[in-house]
């Protein structure tokens, strides 16, 4: 993405905006991704690729939720979606779908759940 | 963490600008640490939203049961004529920055369960998008002292169709209450639990979700049965 390098310091709320190309919205829906779908690298990011790219494949070398990739990232989860349509649509992360809304409640989840809770 | 400034009983107006300074720095941006990675066999997560009023204990619940020191996550809303600040009375789009402290327990192998702990203004975080669509369920953290707050949460949850547990978070200088009163005040039908808690002890906070949770499994329960 041209210029993504350059203003790399600025602190502005454009940056977003240059960040995601003035994208907005679509990756969500295209890739259902939630709060906490776990995202995965395939591998690590090769060099000059734009930099929240890369600091995307390299926080996911262990499986990270996009709310945590917002958290450590320091951006909106609406940016960190864009992005993640990028490298989801280049096959350069892979996304763990969070069980999907059709499915709950389900009985058998709930159960995992309390039995989880209970080693706490 | 806390971002008890988006809230507005902390006597601040709304964030009218979109996140701002919130660029990546050039240096590497520091991830979890080692011992907070999740295993590569976490191959689903499922989520629990807390809701309450500001103040009533919602981060410290999450913190109290999170295996990672609470996180937090924003989004910038849109939302067409509604400025809460439009003295002028012209239509026009306000964005408000919502923040979320959130935390995480691994709940075996594979499973994972995300707790969120919504900001405040109801009215806003029923906006975020999808962070409703999906969860298990929720907690509505209540404070004696401050009822009303819990009305419209709750109004909104039934809207929606999330179930839900209530939670009285116990403060010293709260009211003493009787469940059965307080069910009637707000107006809460007779299955859904209402429980006491310490937001502070872990014991006490993973009891609520475990209360949430054998909820949820007798609702399964009662509609596979139908
Ligand atoms: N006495 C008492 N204090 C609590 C309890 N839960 C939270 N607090 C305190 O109440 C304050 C607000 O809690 P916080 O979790 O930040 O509230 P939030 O705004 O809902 O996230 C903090 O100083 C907590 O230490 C509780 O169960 N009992
Ligand atoms: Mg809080």
């Amino acid at each position: 993405m041209s210029g993504a390098g350059q203003d790399w310091e600025d602190e502005s709320p454009e940056r977003l905006y240059v960040i995601t190309g003035g994208r907005s919205g679509a990756a969500a829906q295209t890739f259902s991704l939630d709060l906490v779908t776990l995202i995965v690298a395939k591998a690590a990011p090769r060099p000059g690729i734009q930099p929240e790219h890369a600091a995307i494949m390299r926080l996911c070398h262990s499986p990270l939720s996009v709310a945590e990739l917002s958290a450590y990232l320091k951006l909106p989860v609406s940016v960190v979606t864009v992005l993640l349509g990028d490298l989801l649509a280049d096959g350069r992360v892979v996304a763990r779908a969070p069980v999907p809304p059709a499915e709950l409640p389900d009985r058998s989840l709930i159960e995992a759940v309390i039995h989880g809770l209970q080693q706490l | 963490m806390d971002f008890n400034s988006s809230d507005p009983a902390a006597g601040q107006a709304l964030a009218e600008q979109p996140v701002a300074g919130q660029a990546l720095a050039a240096e590497p941006v520091a991830g979890p640490r080692s011992e907070d990675a999740l295993p590569d066999s976490a191959t689903a997560a499922v989520k629990v939203v807390i809701v309450g009023g500001f103040g009533v204990g919602k981060t410290t619940l999450v913190g109290a049961v999170s295996e990672i020191r609470p996180l937090t996550t924003e989004e910038t809303m849109t939302q067409a004529g509604v400025g809460v600040d439009d003295t002028l009375g012209i239509e026009r789009k306000t964005s408000t920055t919502v923040a979320m402290d959130f935390g995480r327990i691994s709940l075996n192998e594979e499973l994972v369960l995300y707790l969120f702990g919504t900001p405040g203004q109801q009215r806003f975080w029923f906006l975020w998008n999808g962070l409703f669509d999906g969860a298990l369920g929720a907690v509505v953290l209540v404070d004696t002292r401050r009822l009303e707050v819990s009305f419209d949460v709750i109004g909104r949850l039934e809207e929606r169709g999330v179930p839900f547990v209530v939670a009285i978070n116990s403060f010293p200088e709260a009211p003493k209450h009787d469940v059965e009163e307080l069910r009637e005040a707000l107006d809460l039908p007779p299955e859904v639990p209402i429980v006491d808690c310490d937001a502070r002890l872990r014991t006490s906070s993973r009891d609520v979700l475990m209360t949430l949770m054998h909820y949820l499994h007798h609702l399964a329960v009662t509609s596979e049965a139908s």
